[in-house]
C-alpha cells in the first residue's frame, strides 16, 4: 500500500517528535523520577541497544549471530579486568570494552565468515561458549562462581552512578536507534538491504558484501561490548554463566521478532511489549518463558513483520522510513 | 601409556553418540536446509520420556528406547509438516527463530515437569560393566554398544539415500525442490519424513545419553553445539566424515578432559575452531555449500 505523503511526512515528524521528548524526559530523570523507574528505564534502554545491534546484523546485514552474547560478556569482564583489578573508573570502561570488542570481533569474523547461513549462527554459539569456559578456567576472576564489581563503585555517590548509568544506555539505546536510522538511509545502508535480500544481485551490482558485512559484524561487537560493560556495571556482579548466557540472545530475538525485524521501530516497540508480558508473567516462572516461546513462534509463521509491519501496513506509512521509492 | 591409551578410547567411544546426534542434525540440514536450534533439546526430550516410560510403565531401558522412537517420529513429522514447513523459503532466519523458540518451549517444559535436578537411566549390571583388556584398559558395554548401534544406523542410512525410494526423494528434495514437485512428489510430506528420521536417531542419541551420564533439562544446547561441531569437522554432506568427526571430537574432549576436568568441553570446541580455521571444508568434505 503507498502512503500519501503527507500522511507520511506526518508521521514522521511525530516520531520524531515522541522520541526526542522522551529522551529529553529520560536524560532528566535523575531530577524528577523514582529510582524505582529511573532502573526500569536503564533496562529498557540496554535492552533495546542489544535489539538494535542485533537487527542491524540480522535483520539488515543477514548476518544471523546467535553468540552476541561473546561481546556482552567481555564487556562485563573488562568491568573486573579493568575498574575493580585496574582502578580506573568503571564508566570510564564502557568505550574501552568498545573498541577491545571490535578488534576481538576481528579474528571471530575472519573464521566465522567462513560459515554461511545457518552454520554461521551456531558457529558463533561456540566462540561464546570458548569464551565462557576459558573464563570460568581463570581463577583471578572468579573462576565458575564468578566475582563482585561493587569495589568499582565505592567512591561514586550514589546520585552520580544511577543517572552516569542512565545516561551512558540512553546514548547506547536512543543513540543506537539513531546511528542505525542513520546508517540505513545511507549508501551504506542500501548496500545492506541489497546483501540481505540476494548476495549474488548485490555483488553484480558492485557492492562489496564482504566490506558491508564486515563493518556490520564490527559495528554491532562493538556496541554489544559496551552495551555488556553497562549491563554489568548495573548487575554489581558478573559470572561467567550469567555474563556469557544464551538468554541475553533469547530476549534480543523475542524483542526483534515481536516489534518487526529489519525496521527501526520494531526493536523500540518490541522492548515496551516484552517489559509488559514481564511484569504481567514473570511470575509463573517457567511457565512464562514457555509462553514468550510460543508467542515468538506464532510471530515469526504468521506476523513475520511484527507489530511494526502490521501498523505498517495498516497506515502504509512509517515513523522511520527506511526504504527507497523507485524513480519513476 | 595405557592410561592415554584408556583416554582415547572411551574419546572414541563418545564419538559414537556425537556421530548419531549429528547425523540427525546432518540430515535436516542436508534435506530441508535448516539447522534445528532445538535439536540437542529434542536428544534432552527423548532422553526423559525414556525415564518417564521407564519410572510409570516399570520397563528397563531397553523396552522405554523402543517405545521413545515411534514417539520421536511423530512429534519429528508433525513439527515439520505443520510447523517448520511454513517457515521455509529463501530466508534461513525464520526457520532458525522458530527452533530457538522451541529450544526454550523444551527446557522450560522439562524443567516444570522433572525440575532442574540431573537424572540417569540405570541399564544395571550392564550400564556399569565393562570388558578388561588389561589392568588400565577396560571398555564398558555401555559405550561400546552405543558405538555399535551408531555405525549400524549410518550404515543404515547409507542405504537409506543410496538405495531406497525414499532416499532418492530425499536427495531430489535437497537438490532441486521445484522440480521434484513438478515430478509428483509432495516436498512437504518427505520433509516431514526426514524430520521424523532425523527425530529417531536423536532419540537414539538422547536415550544412550541418559543412559551414560546424568542428564538436566538444560543439557541440549551443549549437545546441539557437538553434534554441530561433528558435522563440521567431519565435512559437510558426507555421513562417514561425520563419524569421524564426532571420534574427533569426542577424543579431543577426552584429552582436554584428562588434563584438567574443566577443559574438556573447551578442548572440543578448540578442535572444531582449529578445523575452520586450517580446513573450513572440514576434514572429509563431500559438498562445498555451507
Amino acid at each position: 500500500m503507498h502512503s500519501s505523503p503527507k500522511l507520511q511526512l506526518a508521521l514522521q515528524l511525530l516520531g520524531l517528535a515522541v522520541c526526542a521528548g522522551a529522551a529529553i524526559a529520560a536524560a532528566a530523570m535523575p531530577w524528577w523520577s523514582a529510582r524505582y523507574t529511573e532502573q526500569w528505564t536503564i533496562e529498557f534502554l540496554y535492552t533495546l541497544a542489544l535489539a538494535q545491534g542485533w537487527n542491524l546484523l540480522a535483520g539488515y546485514g543477514g548476518l544471523l549471530s546467535v553468540g552476541q552474547q561473546a561481546f556482552i560478556g567481555v564487556g562485563g569482564y573488562l568491568i573486573v579486568a579493568i575498574a575493580v583489578m585496574g582502578g580506573l573508573n568503571p564508566f570510564v570502561v564502557v568505550p574501552i570494552a568498545g573498541v577491545a570488542c571490535t578488534v576481538l570481533a576481528i579474528p571471530m569474523a575472519a573464521l566465522l565468515f567462513r560459515l554461511r547461513g545457518p552454520n554461521f549462527a551456531v558457529g558463533t554459539w561456540v566462540v561464546a561458549e570458548v569464551l565462557r569456559l576459558v573464563i570460568s578456567n581463570i581463577d583471578a576472576v572468579g573462576g565458575g562462581s564468578g566475582t563482585s564489581i561493587t569495589d568499582a563503585l565505592i567512591g561514586i555517590p550514589v546520585w552520580w552512578r544511577m543517572s552516569t548509568t542512565l545516561w551512558i544506555a540512553l546514548a547506547l539505546g536512543a543513540g543506537g536507534t539513531l546511528i542505525v536510522y542513520a546508517l540505513l538511509r545511507s549508501r551504506l545502508g542500501l548496500a545492506l538491504t541489497a546483501v540481505r535480500d540476494s548476495e549474488a544481485a548485490a555483488a553484480s551490482l558492485g557492492v562489496s558484501v564482504t566490506r558491508v558485512k564486515w563493518i556490520v559484524y564490527l559495528a554491532a561487537a562493538c556496541w554489544a561490548g559496551m552495551t555488556g560493560a553497562l549491563i554489568f556495571i548495573t548487575k554489581l556482579r558478573v559470572a561467567p554463566d550469567a555474563a556469557f548466557s544464551i538468554d541475553w540472545m533469547s530476549t534480543t530475538f523475542f524483542v526483534v521478532v515481536i516489534g518487526g525485524i529489519g525496521t527501526i521501530e520494531g526493536p523500540i516497540i518490541g522492548t515496551l511489549v516484552f517489559f509488559v508480558l514481564r511484569g504481567l508473567l514473570a511470575d509463573y516462572g517457567s511457565w512464562y518463558l514457555v509462553a514468550l516461546g510460543v508467542i515468538a513462534i506464532v510471530f515469526v509463521l504468521f506476523i513475520p513483520k511484527g507489530v511494526a509491519g502490521l501498523l505498517q501496513d495498516l497506515t502504509g506509512a512509517s515513523m522511520f522510513p527506511v526504504q527507497r521509492r523507485a524513480p519513476r | 601409556m595405557s592410561d592415554w591409551i584408556n583416554t582415547i578410547v572411551q574419546g572414541v567411544l563418545t564419538g559414537g553418540l556425537y556421530a548419531l546426534l549429528a547425523a540427525g542434525l546432518s540430515l535436516s540440514f542436508g534435506v530441508m536446509r535448516i539447522i534445528n536450534i532445538a535439536h540437542g533439546d529434542f536428544a534432552v526430550l527423548a532422553a526423559f520420556i525414556a525415564i518417564a516410560l521407564a519410572q510409570w510403565l516399570g520397563l528397563n531401558p531397553a523396552e522405554a528406547l523402543l517405545l521413545t522412537l515411534p514417539l520421536m517420529a511423530a512429534v519429528g513429522y508433525v513439527l515439520q509438516r505443520y510447523i517448520l514447513n511454513r517457515a521455509l523459503g529463501a530466508d534461513v532466519m525464520r526457520p532458525l527463530l522458530v527452533t530457538f523458540g522451541f529450544s526454550i518451549i523444551i527446557q522450560n517444559l522439562l524443567l516444570e515437569g522433572f525440575s532442574a535436578t540431573p537424572r540417569s537411566l540405570y541399564a544395571g549390571n550392564f550400564g556399569t560393566s565393562s570388558v578388561t583388556l588389561n589392568a588400565q584398559i577396560a571398555i564398558g558395554y555401555l559405550p561400546l554398544t552405543m558405538m555399535i548401534v551408531a555405525v549400524a544406523i549410518l550404515a543404515g542410512m547409507q542405504m537409506l539415500f543410496s538405495r531406497t525410494m525414499l532416499g532418492r526423494a530425499f536427495r531430489a528434495a535437497s537438490d532441486d525442490p521445484e522440480v521434484v514437485r513438478l515430478m509428483g512428489v509432495d516436498n512437504r510430506h518427505v520433509y516431514a519424513l526426514a524430520m521424523a528420521l532425523a527425530m529417531v536417531m536423536v532419540g537414539v542419541a538422547g536415550v544412550f545419553l541418559v543412559l551414560q551420564s546424568n542428564t538436566s533439562p538444560t543439557d541440549g544446547p551443549q549437545n546441539l553445539l557437538y553434534a554441530f561441531e561433528s558435522v563440521i569437522i567431519g565435512g559437510l554432506g558426507s555421513l562417514w566424515g561425520t563419524l569421524a568427526g564426532g571420534v574427533i571430537l569426542g577424543v579431543a574432549q577426552a584429552i582436554g578432559a584428562k588434563f584438567d576436568p574443566g577443559w574438556g568441553t573447551l578442548a572440543g570446541h578448540l578442535c572444531f575452531l582449529a578445523v575452520l580455521a586450517f580446513r573450513p571444508n572440514g576434514l572429509f568434505p563431500k559438498t562445498k555449500d555451507r
